[in-house]
């Protein structure tokens, strides 16, 4: 028995590479997820080519630029510089909006869930403000703020900052009283139940509410940005890079945007699960 | 386990210096529910005396106000009437003094074992760093979790939470402690081995213990005095004195002695559930059928 740990320890100690690697693509759900990936490609591209392949082009998926021809037109922009600047110009917008969304949404949030009168007297107003859509706030703010960019970073502002605000008031509303009163009987102080029982307990809230708060900004600002992103302050973004080619009738481009906007929003929700769980160690121990 | 006293013992213990620390008085305490127009009494005109250095076990109908007990004595409310006292003085909020072993558990799950146990000392800096850590792996041995300080809370089993919610109450040294049902939800092996367990702990250190439960073997096997509490709204129904022997062994519960006491408690309690039955037929044809 002994020589079988010993044996099966060295392994692991000696190969952490190739353990990393084992872990990453030895896994079949990864593959799982390949070949889901691929099948629906080859159904994309028959589907696309089929007026050419059968003399009869598929319901929808016949008027659709195959795969092979976005994948044509993304090589050719990824070499022009206006692609990429498209990609930073919303990315951008995105971490401005959210992050400012954060910075007013968490305290409000937590001081909605904590203090009884400042609860009485601004979620009433908050509730009625809260399900106008963000798309809504686009003429008023373009009226109020002096410049395009201000308030496109405003719409994508309130697109993150409701569902940010509900779900920090939510998680902290509902710890566990006998965390507080544990606490409490210890001798902590209300400072010390702020800073050591509600904001950690509320940190799984605040992150969900990222993740989905990430999502909307998204959203938002491709919207934005084809409203307001054609006009004479030429703002681009990735949004505005459908537009242009939806303009220009370049399909596959489209495709392209569309597709670049789909990535961009998994990586952003991706670094958001991944500081969650760096944050909340707790939270994953199995 | 010898060795592990001494921990417990520190110089600048209060609670074990004099043992006739650690008494509550209630006196005609009463405690209500809800608004003016439905109240609903929890608690009537209770006096109940906990001895200190003795392990008093509440029992009583489910639903008959134990916790509502517990929350008063710890602090977390405030009663209607009556008042109630710590050594001659009145209680007026939570304290360190008074610790609550909760139901279920309340180990704070974002901190691991170790961080639960020391948080209370670590608040109110009372110990140098050193000495604290020293205290705390002490108390964490001594309940078993040496290995494990250093797991959160979700990590553990059921059995191991319950020894470090146990450590986490002991290192803050209270005057009396207060276990609000501690093994429920534990199957009935790992209660029965945490019974033991605590029994040991209280037989070691014999600090004022209040302890609260639903299962009358339990009561009987841990008590040195039984409170028997009415239905709701509660009201002192016996005090029954347990005398068996200390240490305690698991057998004892099979003894003639704990069998007379058993079904003198369950006398009561059986009274009780048939008055509470009355009562509900009562109601039912008083509201004309």
């Amino acid at each position: 028995m002994a020589g079988v740990a010993q044996v099966s320890r060295r392994m692991t100690v000696a190969n952490p590479r190739r353990s990393f690697l084992r872990k990453t693509f030895g896994k079949s759900e990864l593959w799982r997820g390949v070949i889901a990936i691929v099948v629906f490609l080859c159904f994309w591209e028959i589907g696309a080519r089929s007026e050419k392949l059968f003399g009869y082009a598929f319901p929808y998926f016949g008027l659709l630029p195959p795969p092979t021809d976005v994948a044509l037109a993304w090589s050719k922009v990824l070499v022009k510089w206006g692609y990429w600047e498209s990609w930073y110009q919303s990315f951008q917008r995105v971490l401005l909006g959210f992050i400012a969304a954060q910075i007013v949404g968490i305290p409000f949030g937590l001081l909605l869930a904590v203090n009884r009168y400042f609860r009485e007297i601004f979620f009433p107003p908050f509730e009625v403000l809260r399900p106008i859509p963000p798309l809504a706030w686009v003429p008023a703010s373009l009226i109020f703020w002096p410049t395009n960019e201000l308030s496109i970073a405003f719409v994508t502002f309130l697109g993150a900052f409701f569902t940010i605000v509900i779900n920090v008031l939510g998680g902290a509303r509902t710890i566990d009283v006998r965390f507080l009163r544990a606490a409490q009987s210890m001798g902590a102080s209300q400072w010390d139940l702020f800073w050591r029982i509600v904001l950690p307990g509320t940190l799984p809230s605040i992150f969900t509410g990222a993740a989905v708060g990430m999502g909307i900004t998204w959203e938002v600002v491709v919207a934005a940005e084809m409203i307001s992103g054609g006009g004479t302050q030429g703002s681009g973004g990735l949004g505005f890079f459908i537009w242009n080619s939806y303009m220009g009738g370049s399909l596959p481009q489209i495709v392209v945007g569309m597709i670049s906007i789909g990535i961009a929003g998994y990586l952003s929700s991706s670094a958001i699960r991944m500081i969650g769980n760096r944050a909340m160690p707790w939270r994953h121990l199995f | 386990m010898q060795e592990a006293i001494d921990i417990m013992d520190f110089p600048d213990s209060t609670a074990g210096a004099d043992a006739i620390s650690g008494r509550v008085d209630l006196k005609s305490v009463s405690k209500a529910y809800g608004e003016e127009w439905e109240r609903q009494e929890v608690i009537t005109n209770l006096n109940l005396e906990i001895t200190p250095g003795a392990l008093t076990v509440v029992v009583g109908p489910s639903g008959c106000g134990k916790t509502t007990l517990v929350n008063l004595i710890a602090g977390f409310e405030t009663p209607d009437s009556g008042e109630i006292l710590l050594d001659g003085r009145a209680i007026t909020g939570p304290s360190k003094d008074r610790m609550v072993v909760f139901q279920e558990t309340a180990l704070i799950p974002w901190q691991t074992a170790y961080e639960n146990v020391v948080f209370g000392p670590k608040l109110r800096g009372e110990l140098a760093r050193d000495a604290l850590r020293q205290k705390a792996e002490g108390l964490l041995a001594k309940v078993g979790l040496a290995e494990f300080m250093h797991k959160y809370p979700l990590q553990l089993s059921g059995g191991m939470q319950r020894r470090a919610e146990l450590a986490r109450a002991l290192i803050n040294q209270p005057q009396i402690m207060i276990m609000d049902e501690p093994f429920r939800g534990l199957d009935a092996m790992s209660r029965g081995l945490m019974q033991e367990f605590f029994l040991r702990l209280f037989e070691e250190n014999q600090r004022t213990n209040l302890f609260v439960t639903s299962e009358i073997d339990e009561a009987i096997f841990l008590a040195d005095r039984l409170v028997v509490l009415s239905n709701r709204p509660a009201k002192l129904r016996a005090i029954i004195d347990i005398h068996l022997p200390r240490p305690r062994r698991y057998q004892m519960l099979s003894s003639p002695e704990a069998f007379r006491y058993k079904r003198q408690a369950l006398e009561i309690l059986h009274q009780e559930a048939m008055r509470s039955f009355r009562g509900s037929q009562a109601v039912y044809s008083a509201s004309g059928r």
